[in-house]
C-alpha cells in the first residue's frame, strides 16, 4: 500500500463527501417538503405524501438509483450520472427525513399550535416560529442517525458509475491482494466522516436542551 | 386597553352565540348554546367536567369548529373564511389551563411574537408593550427567562401579559388556575381581577367561585352540554334554580 493507492482512496472519499451533501442538502430541503404535506390539513396532500413515503421507504435504494439512470433512460430521459443519483438521493432521503420530521412535528404538544392559534398567528409562522424549532430538537438524534446511514449508503452510487471510496477500496484491494489493510483504512476514513456528525449532534442536543431546563 | 375602559354598555354584543351545536362524532357536546357578552361584562362559566365549558369558549375564537349556529364576534361573523378567523383570533386573547408559553422562547420573545409578526409592530414597540403588561402582572423582571425556570403561577401570569400584548377586545380564560399549586392560584387570580377592575370583558371557565362572586356580572351554568341556568353571582349562589346546579354548587362549596 503506497502513496498512489492512497490517494486514489483520497479521491473517492472526496467523491463520497460530494454524494453526502447531494443526500443531505437534496433530501433535507425536499424532506421538509415531505413533512409539511404530511402534515397538513389537507387529506389528499397528507395521503399522497403518504404513499410517497411508503414507496421509497418501502424499495431498496440499489433499485431505485438503477430506475432513475437505467429505467428513465430506457423510456428516452437519458440523465447523466449526477444528475441520477441527485434525484435517487434526494427522493430516498426525502422520504426517511421527511417520516421523522413528521414524527416529530407531531411530537409537538397540541398546546403549542393551539396557543400559537389564538394568538392569530397563520401557518408559516406557526411553523417557523413555534413547531419546526422544537421539532427539530425532538427529531436530532433520528437526524444525526439518518445522516450517517446516508454517508455509508452513498456507497451504492458505484452502480452508476462512481468510484467513491467504497468502491475505491475495492479496487485498490484487487491490485494489492490486502483487503485487510485496504479495508481497514476505508472503514477509518468512513469512521472520521460519521463520527464527528454523531458529535455535533450530541453537541447541538444538549445546547438546545439547555434552555427549556 | 384604552378600548375596553368604557363602562358596558347594554345593547353592545361583543360576543353573541346563537344556536350553537357541536358534535365529537356522535356525543352532542354544546346543545343550541346562546350567548351574548356585552362589551366590558365578565361572565364565569361552571359546570361539572365534561359540561362543554371548556368546548364553548374554545368556540369563540374557533379552537373548535360547530357543525350549526351562528357566532359574531366584535361585528365579524366566524365562517369558514380565514380570514374571518384571523381577525376575530386578533381580538380576542385566550389563557389556557396548561399556559402553553413557547418553550425555546423567552418570556419577553414569548410576548413580542404574535404583535410582531400579526400587528406588525416593529421589534422596539413590541417590547415596550411586552415591558408594560409583564409589569403589570408583575413579573417584568423576568423578561429574560425562559417559562421552565418559572413557577406555574408566574408562567401563567406571562401567558396572561401574552395574550394581553395584542391588546384584545375580550379574553377568554380556560380554567387557568386548574393546573397550580395552591399557593400560586391567588398570584393569577389577583392579576384576573386586576384586569377586570380596569374592564377588560372576560369569559372565564373556572372553579374559584370566590372569584366568580367578586368580578362575575353573570355566572352561566352549564351541563351536558346545556346552558342551564344564568344568573347574577349574587342569585347563583343564594338560591340556584336548577336542581343540577344545586348538586354541583353543594359539592364545589364542601370542599371550601
Amino acid at each position: 500500500m503506497g502513496i498512489p493507492e492512497l490517494l486514489f482512496l483520497l479521491q473517492g472519499l472526496k467523491w463520497t463527501l460530494a454524494l453526502s451533501a447531494i443526500g443531505f442538502l437534496g433530501g433535507g430541503i425536499a424532506g421538509l417538503l415531505v413533512a409539511l404535506a404530511r402534515t397538513s390539513e389537507r387529506t389528499a396532500l397528507a395521503r399522497g405524501t403518504a404513499a410517497y413515503i411508503a414507496l421509497f421507504q418501502g424499495t431498496p435504494l440499489l433499485m431505485q438509483l438503477f430506475v432513475t439512470y437505467y429505467g428513465l433512460a430506457l423510456v428516452g430521459l437519458q440523465l447523466d450520472p449526477w444528475q441520477a443519483v441527485a434525484i435517487g438521493f434526494t427522493l430516498n432521503a426525502s422520504a426517511f427525513l421527511g417520516d421523522i420530521w413528521r414524527g416529530s412535528i407531531e411530537a409537538v404538544p397540541r398546546g403549542q399550535v393551539e396557543a400559537a392559534r389564538a394568538l392569530s398567528l397563520g401557518y408559516a409562522s406557526r411553523m417557523v416560529d413555534i413547531v419546526l424549532p422544537q421539532a427539530f430538537r425532538i427529531s436530532l438524534p433520528a437526524t444525526v442517525g439518518y445522516l450517517v446511514q446516508l454517508i455509508k449508503g452513498t456507497s451504492l452510487a458505484s452502480i452508476v458509475g462512481f468510484t467513491e471510496l467504497a468502491r475505491a477500496g475495492a479496487i485498490v484491494s484487487n491490485q494489492i491482494f490486502k483487503p485487510l489493510v485496504v479495508f481497514g483504512i476505508v472503514g477509518a476514513m468512513y469512521f472520521a466522516l460519521c463520527f464527528p456528525l454523531s458529535l455535533v449532534g450530541s453537541w447541538l442536543e444538549r445546547r438546545l436542551a439547555a434552555p427549556t431546563r | 386597553m384604552s378600548a375596553s375602559l368604557s363602562p358596558p354598555d347594554p345593547g353592545d354584543a361583543l360576543i353573541s352565540m346563537t344556536g350553537v351545536d357541536k358534535w365529537y362524532g356522535s356525543f352532542h357536546a354544546l346543545k343550541s348554546v346562546d350567548l351574548q357578552v356585552r362589551r366590558g361584562e365578565k361572565i364565569v362559566l361552571c359546570g361539572p367536567s365534561g359540561s362543554g365549558k371548556s368546548t364553548l369558549i374554545r368556540c369563540i375564537n374557533r379552537l373548535e369548529t360547530v357543525q350549526q349556529g351562528r357566532i359574531v364576534v366584535d361585528g365579524i361573523a366566524l365562517d369558514d373564511s380565514a380570514q374571518a378567523v384571523d381577525a376575530v383570533r386578533r381580538e380576542v386573547g385566550m389563557v389556557f389551563q396548561s399556559f402553553n408559553l413557547f418553550p425555546h422562547k423567552t418570556v419577553l420573545e414569548n410576548c413580542i411574537l404574535a404583535p410582531m409578526r400579526v400587528r406588525k409592530a416593529s421589534r422596539a414597540e413590541a417590547e415596550a408593550t411586552a415591558r408594560t403588561y409583564l409589569d403589570r402582572v408583575r413579573i417584568g423582571e423576568q423578561a429574560g427567562k425562559y417559562p421552565a425556570q418559572l413557577s406555574g403561577g408566574q408562567q401563567q401570569r406571562v401567558a396572561i401579559a401574552r395574550a394581553l400584548c395584542m391588546e384584545p377586545k375580550v379574553m377568554l380564560f380556560d380554567e387557568p388556575t386548574s393546573a397550580l399549586d395552591p399557593e400560586m392560584v391567588k398570584e393569577v387570580l389577583d392579576t384576573m381581577i386586576g384586569l377586570a377592575r380596569d374592564g377588560m370583558t372576560m369569559v372565564c371557565v373556572t372553579h374559584e367561585m370566590g372569584f366568580a362572586r367578586q368580578v362575575a356580572d353573570r355566572v352561566i351554568f352549564m351541563a351536558e352540554g346545556e346552558i342551564l341556568e344564568e344568573a347574577t353571582p349574587d342569585a347563583f349562589f343564594r338560591t340556584p334554580r336548577h336542581p343540577r346546579a344545586r348538586a354541583f354548587l353543594g359539592e364545589i362549596l364542601a370542599h371550601h
